[in-house]
């Protein structure tokens, strides 16, 4: 624990998003990573299904890999587990070079998306599998069983088999048998796709309990990015084989790297713009769609008449009748388009911007009362505004 | 749990289930009444050859009159000659070798078909029923000119030298157990490849992630898993192999004692019908309550797992 007072998080006064902990490894060059990829290549015949990837997870981190499919972030995690063996490339796991060695002899557990139980084994038996691999006394392997069973809250179900249990049972005997063995790294391969949403954000939760429990680093492979944003200290956004971006959840959010992962995660206004003017204390674009200018105060490498990107969240967006807020730096004159009524909040789609080179720029409007004097309708005319850091300025 | 409500069949429903029940009321029991009741009858000087015979010209009376006609004896027959308890037991002897060396080549068989490429393995499965298009009786009748003392394999073994003296296969009962093994090995094949390819590869990899060698992980997880594919495939391997008559007869030597033969023996040549029948239906007693026995198990452990 001595290493974390080194470099624990120095608070600025203004940070991205919620610190979740004072533990941020990636932030020293200096410390040894637990799980690193150097270089690795997978190709598939014809197909590259992993690119020249270097990565370095952290010992008691939560790390998630995210992508779409095809994007190879499972076969980054099956290189890991032994079952693919990289194309080029290295992969290290505690120091170790993982070159040659089978999965059975690998530190490391997987949980399956299938979650593959044993069907012809009860729950208890399906836990202590890995166990009695490892020829351990039965008295331990005992003790070892309950402790996952209480971990996961399965002690009732102990005699049962699989097929007697609902989704969320089998997920938990899932994760307690991938756990049993006190792997070095728990590997997770979509483990709560097969649930409903109410139970697929509970076990979120539970899985992070359990991390923080066990103090385990555990590598998940996901496509659902709100899934990774709950659970993982980092993600890494991943596309063709190639790792787009990795930082936290926050940093990925609010300041994406590219209009890849702003579009990716979240819900984005993506403005094509040109830079009209630039100087340390920010960026002037001009709207490609004509009628608008954004000021911001993010700089940029791009050169004066370089076609750019302005990526704005929705939420960062307000909308009003009539004359907006005049003290925001940016103020746009809009048409209602479309709402989405969510409930909670509204979508609005407003077009902004001259003849037929218009855009749509969406706004959320959180609906915070219930009744509403001469609320925002399809046709209105609005001013839509935001402050000079509220989206960032993207080249590609 | 609720209980499902009972479901209200139409008329065209119970159309519809009685059609196996017919099928096997026409074609097994009602012959089996017949065989039974010759079973149960006296040989004869006659045609047919037995005592008493049903005709409807009788009437009610003559036909109760019949009935005390028959009477046990054919099976007390089967208990005093040793001829007969020598001949089941020899074929299930015979046919339980058969099975098991049929599951030794046939597991194998279907281990590689449901592990090769998707693309290949509705070729590999024509291949395991392709046989069947050529008559089983000319197949077995080629196993004769091949294992024969100066058949296709002697000639071979000599040519390359493995043995001096031609081997005595033909008229054995190693001849009987090649046959056995060859006409019955697709009935073996299909359903445990069946079985074997629902096999989910997730669940190996899962047991190799848990720390078990692949050959641990066969024995731990594939087999037991494909265990229903194998009794499956033994049973319609060993039941037809158990009263088998022409592979035994080609192949078989003349001290292969089978109850296919012994039955034909007793058919054909003594003509004695009714003591054929006996054999026939304590063949079927033999065959038919280990099955039931085992199914009824099957239905306690699916029972408790459900």
């Amino acid at each position: 624990m001595g290493f974390l007072l080194g470099w624990g998080c120095v608070l600025a006064k203004k940070s991205i998003g919620p610190v979740r902990r004072e533990f941020t490894p990636w932030e020293s060059p200096d410390h040894p990573p637990f799980i690193e990829f150097r270089n690795v290549t997978k190709k598939f015949g014809d197909f590259t299904a992993v690119n020249n990837l270097s990565l370095k997870i952290y010992e008691r981190e939560f790390f998630a890999l995210l992508g779409g499919s095809g994007c190879g972030k499972t076969t980054l995690m099956r290189m890991l587990a032994g079952f693919e063996t990289p194309t080029t490339g290295q992969i290290f796991l505690d120091g170790q070079d993982l070159a040659g060695i089978p999965p059975f002899r690998r530190p490391s557990n997987m949980m399956f998306q299938s979650y593959a139980l044993f069907p012809h084994m009860s729950v208890e038996k399906n836990i202590a599998f890995g166990l009695k691999q490892d020829r351990l006394a039965p008295s331990e392997i005992g003790d070892r069983v309950a402790e996952m069973l209480r971990l996961t809250k399965l002690e009732q179900f102990a005699k049962r088999r699989p097929h007697q249990l609902s989704g969320g049972q089998r997920q938990r005997v899932a994760l307690a048998r991938s756990l049993a063995k006190r792997p070095k790294v728990l590997l997770l391969d979509e483990p709560l796709g097969a649930l409903d949403r109410k139970l697929r954000e509970e076990t979120q939760f539970e899985l992070m309990n359990i991390q923080e429990e066990l103090k385990t680093t555990f590598l998940i492979v996901t496509h659902d990015q709100e899934e990774a944003m709950t659970v993982a200290d980092r993600i890494a956004v991943m596309d063709k084989g190639e790792l787009v971006q990795v930082a936290t959840p926050a940093e990925i959010y609010e300041a994406p790297n590219s209009r890849f992962v702003a579009d990716f995660i979240g819900d984005v206004n993506l403005i094509e713009a040109t830079v009209v003017r630039k100087s340390e204390a920010g960026t002037r674009l001009d709207s490609v769609c004509e009628g608008f200018a954004i000021e911001t105060n993010q700089t940029t490498d791009a050169g004066i008449g370089d076609r750019v990107w302005y990526a704005i969240r929705p939420e960062k967006v307000r909308i009003a009748h009539g004359r907006g807020e005049p003290d925001a730096a940016n103020q746009i004159d809009g048409l209602v388009w479309d709402i989405a009524y969510l409930g909670d909040v509204s979508i609005i789609h407003s077009k902004v911007g001259k003849g037929d080179r218009d855009t749509i720029l969406r706004a959320t409007f959180a609906n915070v009362s219930r009744m509403v004097e001469n609320p925002i309708t399809w046709d209105d005319e609005v001013v839509l505004s935001f402050d000079r850091d509220a989206g960032v300025i993207l080249r590609g | 749990m609720d209980k499902p409500a009972p479901v209200k069949r139409t008329l065209g429903g119970w159309a519809l289930i009685a059609v196996p029940y017919v099928w096997l009321l026409i074609f097994f029991l009602a012959p089996f009444l017949i065989v039974f009741k010759i079973s149960l009858s006296q040989v004869a000087v006659a045609i047919p050859p037995y005592v008493p015979t049903f005709d409807l010209a009788g009437g009610w009376q003559a036909f109760v009159e019949n009935l005390g006609d028959l009477s046990l004896e054919n099976y007390l027959w089967l208990t005093e000659d040793d001829l007969y308890w020598k001949s089941y037991l020899s074929s299930v002897v015979i046919a339980g070798i058969s099975t098991f060396l049929t599951l030794l080549i046939g597991y194998p068989i279907a281990y590689g078909m449901a592990r090769s490429p998707q693309s290949l393995r509705p070729t590999l499965l024509m291949l395991v029923i392709l046989p069947f298009w050529t008559s089983f009786l000319i197949r077995v009748y080629a196993w004769i000119g091949i294992l024969k003392n100066e058949g296709l394999l002697n000639q071979l073994l000599m040519a390359i030298g493995i043995i001096d003296e031609p081997l005595v296969i033909l008229n054995t009962n190693t001849a009987v157990y090649i046959g056995i093994v060859y006409s019955y090995l697709p009935f073996l094949v299909l359903p445990l490849y069946a079985s074997l390819e629902r096999l989910d590869g997730s669940l190996l990899e899962a047991a190799e992630d848990l720390g078990c060698p692949p050959w641990k992980a066969f024995w731990k997880i594939t087999l037991p898993l494909s265990l229903p594919g194998v009794i499956a495939g033994c049973f319609l391997v060993f039941i037809p192999a158990v009263g088998e008559f022409v592979i035994p007869d080609l192949l078989g030597g003349s001290d292969t004692l089978m109850i296919g033969k012994t039955l034909w023996t007793e058919f054909f040549n003594n003509r004695d019908w009714p003591v054929s029948s006996a054999v026939a239906v304590i063949l079927l007693i033999i065959l038919v309550i280990p099955i039931v026995l085992f199914q009824n198990q099957q239905q306690k452990i699916a029972e408790k797992q459900a």
